[in-house]
């Protein structure tokens, strides 16, 4: 058996799924969303990886390069904001972070 | 610039800069420029007198062009002829008085410029009122007293008293007002003007002519003169819209003096008389004029009888007086009423300035009850009392007996009406006397009833105050016999020219100088009986008042409590005001108005965005959750619009 494109899509869209799931079903801790983010943001990567090689085009790679860039300073800025987060209100369970409750 | 822009406007000028820099100016300086100005006034006002009255210079000065819209144009002018100089003089010289007495009298008062600035404007509007050449004018002077008299009735306003009576004083008189704003839109009407001359012109065409309204035809000078009357009823307190006048005596008792016994009250009497050339082709308002007066005299002359308060005793006398000029004026004998207003004015000032000094000596008390015995202690307002009362009770050469017997006499002569009016009158005169002496006796005579304190300080006024009741005095004895053959003699019609007119066969003037030798002196005899009475009760056995009032409890408390008008109208008009101004207030302007208006819409703003925050939780994954709806739903559309 050969692995083809539709392989890489079909591991890209579980991957990208269980993205979605864990921002939803996580009620504990928000880590566990930016681990999400960072899943669903490779999701993508291996999208666009997939698809340069089968169109031969080199801008995909390069694109997920920019990705990975943007992906790593998504999670310094986030985890950033979390430990001030928790030295201000000592908690990050997501239950507790509901201050924009109208 | 004449002298008569002189009269009219320094008192004006006056009250500016009283009123307006009081403060910069100072106390004194206020006080000196509105008295200053005010007998400035006053004496050219007796120059006016002079010079209309004997050398007949009628005059009409023009001071600006109005009002000018399409056919309706108005001049402000001052007109001065005989009637308008006799008021001059009478407004100008109690108000010059009444001035100077003041300046002793509120010279405990801090509020002086504010007092002194109000009096002048008073003087201001009187002055336009009695100078009108045309009727909007003489409705601006109208509403102009009507205002200075509310402010000054209120002067005292930390008082509530104060601030009621004067609340009482303005709704009150805008009844009044309001019918006389409909007689001279009626008059405007029916003559196409506002002018005196115009209107008084046309006076003779329009008797007997009729207007249809609601269904029925109105003798239109009748009910036009009855609109006009209706004016005069409020502003003089008679009967039916009297009762703010014995709670107008609230205010200083300079103000009662000045405004609420000798000018601003006789405005009604002034204006019939003014309007004599309507008011002679209306027979019916004529006959209504003297039954309001006549009941008036009598009714106020019953009150007076039973008041304790020394103020509102004068007042109830004042309310009398004027119903005997009104009756008199109901007879078409205007020069007596006018007469008899000028001769009033003098002794009723004297007699509320003589109170306010007894008021000032004994510290402020107004009932008679607690007085008693103060006529060792204040001896020329003791006299000064004396003097206004025996010209009140019409005593021989005193100025009251020349008007109120020729008032008497020409109601006895004119028949019909007048014959109910005389009786009234009669037995207004005999009332008269006896509360004027009951008055004297309880405050002056007999054992002090004040306690010691009061009467250790007992104190005559100083000579600011004494000077001016010695100048009322002076008039409340030699008007009458000075005057009363001009006025009211056998040469009245050259003395009063053609500013009153007096149709033929209204001959009550003539024939009052051929009444019976019993009626010439009826005033004299039943006044003497009314101080007879006084003497026995208030004097001799001075436990014969309690008696008569134990015995005839129900007449003593009708006549205590004012035959019960005020409860009457508090009934009738007041109570029922009230519950409806609630309900329109909490239903018809709270529920409706509101309701659906602002309050509604702010509470359905609210409610919307309360529906609309509850979808913001505040959690991350909600919103990351809507995110990727929109993300998924855009691409949807994306793609499916794609394929097409």
């Amino acid at each position: 058996m050969t692995i083809g494109l539709g392989h890489y899509l079909t591991v890209a869209a579980i991957l990208f799924t269980l993205g979605i799931i864990g921002i939803f079903l996580n009620r504990k801790n928000v880590i566990v969303i930016l681990m999400s983010i960072e899943l669903m943001l490779l999701a993508v990567n291996l999208n666009l990886v997939a698809f340069s090689t089968h169109l031969n085009d080199l801008v995909g790679q390069v694109f997920a390069l920019f990705v990975l860039t943007v992906a790593a300073g998504e999670a310094a800025i986030g985890l950033a904001i979390l430990v001030v987060y928790f030295r201000n209100r000592g908690t990050i369970a997501v239950e507790d972070i509901n201050m924009m409750k109208g | 610039m004449t002298m008569y822009h002189l009269i009219v406007f320094l008192p004006l000028l006056a009250a500016i800069i009283a009123g307006l820099f009081g403060r910069k100016i100072g106390d004194t300086a206020a006080m000196a420029v509105t008295c200053v100005a005010v007998i400035i006034s006053a004496i050219l006002s007796w120059v006016a007198f002079y010079l209309v009255i004997y050398n007949g210079q009628v005059v009409t000065v023009k001071v600006l062009d109005w009002i000018d819209s399409g056919s309706f144009s108005v001049d402000w002018a001052l007109k001065v002829d005989q009637l308008t100089a006799v008021m001059l003089v009478v407004v100008n010289t109690v108000s010059a008085v009444v001035h100077v007495y003041s300046v002793g009298y509120m010279s405990h008062d801090e509020h002086r410029p504010r007092f002194f600035a109000y009096l002048s404007l008073f003087t201001f509007a009187m002055l336009m009122l009695i100078t009108a050449d045309n009727f909007v004018q003489l409705y601006m002077g109208w509403e102009g007293v009507g205002l200075a008299s509310y402010l000054l009735i209120g002067f005292w306003f930390k008082k509530p008293s104060a601030n009621a009576a004067s609340i009482k004083a303005f709704v009150v008189n805008r009844v009044g007002d309001f019918g006389f704003a409909l007689g001279i839109m009626a008059l405007f009407f029916a003559t196409n003007s506002v002018t005196f001359d115009a209107v008084f012109a046309a006076a003779p065409g329009l008797a007997g002519k009729t207007f249809h309204f609601l269904w029925k035809d109105w003798d239109i000078l009748t009910v036009a003169t009855f609109l006009l009357f209706l004016g005069a009823m409020g502003k003089s307190a008679q009967l039916g819209l009297h009762t703010w006048l014995p709670d107008a005596m609230e205010g200083p008792t300079p103000v009662s003096a000045l405004i609420h016994a000798a000018t601003m009250v006789t405005a009604g009497v002034f204006m019939v008389a003014r309007c004599s050339p309507l008011f002679e082709y209306a027979p019916d308002t004529l006959a209504f004029v003297a039954v309001i007066g006549a009941s008036t005299a009598f009714f106020a002359a019953t009150v007076g009888l039973a008041q304790n308060d020394i103020k509102r005793v004068i007042a109830y006398s004042t309310c009398s007086q004027l119903g005997y000029m009104f009756f008199a004026l109901g007879v078409s004998a205007y020069p007596a009423a006018i007469f008899h207003l000028f001769t009033h004015a003098f002794f009723k000032a004297l007699l509320f300035l003589g109170a306010g000094s007894v008021i000032h000596a004994v510290d402020g008390e107004q009932d008679m009850r607690h007085m008693g015995g103060l006529w060792k202690h204040i001896k020329v307002t003791y006299v000064m009392m004396w003097i206004g009362s025996l010209a009140l009770a019409g005593f021989p050469i005193f100025a009251g007996y020349y008007s109120k017997d020729m008032i008497l006499e020409v109601a006895y002569a004119a028949g019909g009406v007048g014959q109910y009016a005389y009786i009234m009158g009669m037995a207004a005169a005999i009332l008269t006397a006896f509360y004027s002496w009951r008055l004297l006796f309880m405050t002056f005579h007999g054992a002090p009833r004040a306690d010691h304190h009061v009467m250790e300080h007992v104190h005559e006024s100083p000579m600011i105050m004494l000077a001016p009741l010695g100048v009322l005095a002076f008039g409340a004895v030699f008007a009458g016999i000075a005057f009363h053959d001009g006025f009211i003699g056998h040469h009245w019609k050259e003395f009063w020219g053609s500013s009153i007119l007096i149709l033929e066969n209204h001959k009550a003037m003539e024939e009052a100088h051929h009444v019976p030798f019993l009626v010439k002196v009826g005033p004299i005899i039943v006044g003497v009986i009314g101080i007879f009475v006084a003497w026995i009760a208030y004097v001799r056995d001075t436990t014969l008042p309690a008696r008569a009032a134990a015995q005839q409890p129900l007449l003593y408390s009708f006549l205590l409590n004012k035959w019960y008008f005020d409860e009457l109208y508090d009934r009738i008009f007041v109570r029922p005001t009230f519950w409806l101004g609630r309900v329109l207030w909490k239903g018809g302007d709270g529920k409706v108005i509101d309701g659906f208006g602002p309050d509604g819409f702010a509470a359905t703003v609210i409610r919307l965005a309360k529906r609309a925050s509850v979808l913001q939780t505040g959690y991350v994954y909600h919103y990351a959750f809507a995110m990727l709806i929109g993300v998924a739903a855009l691409v949807t559309y994306f793609f499916s619009s794609m394929g097409h």
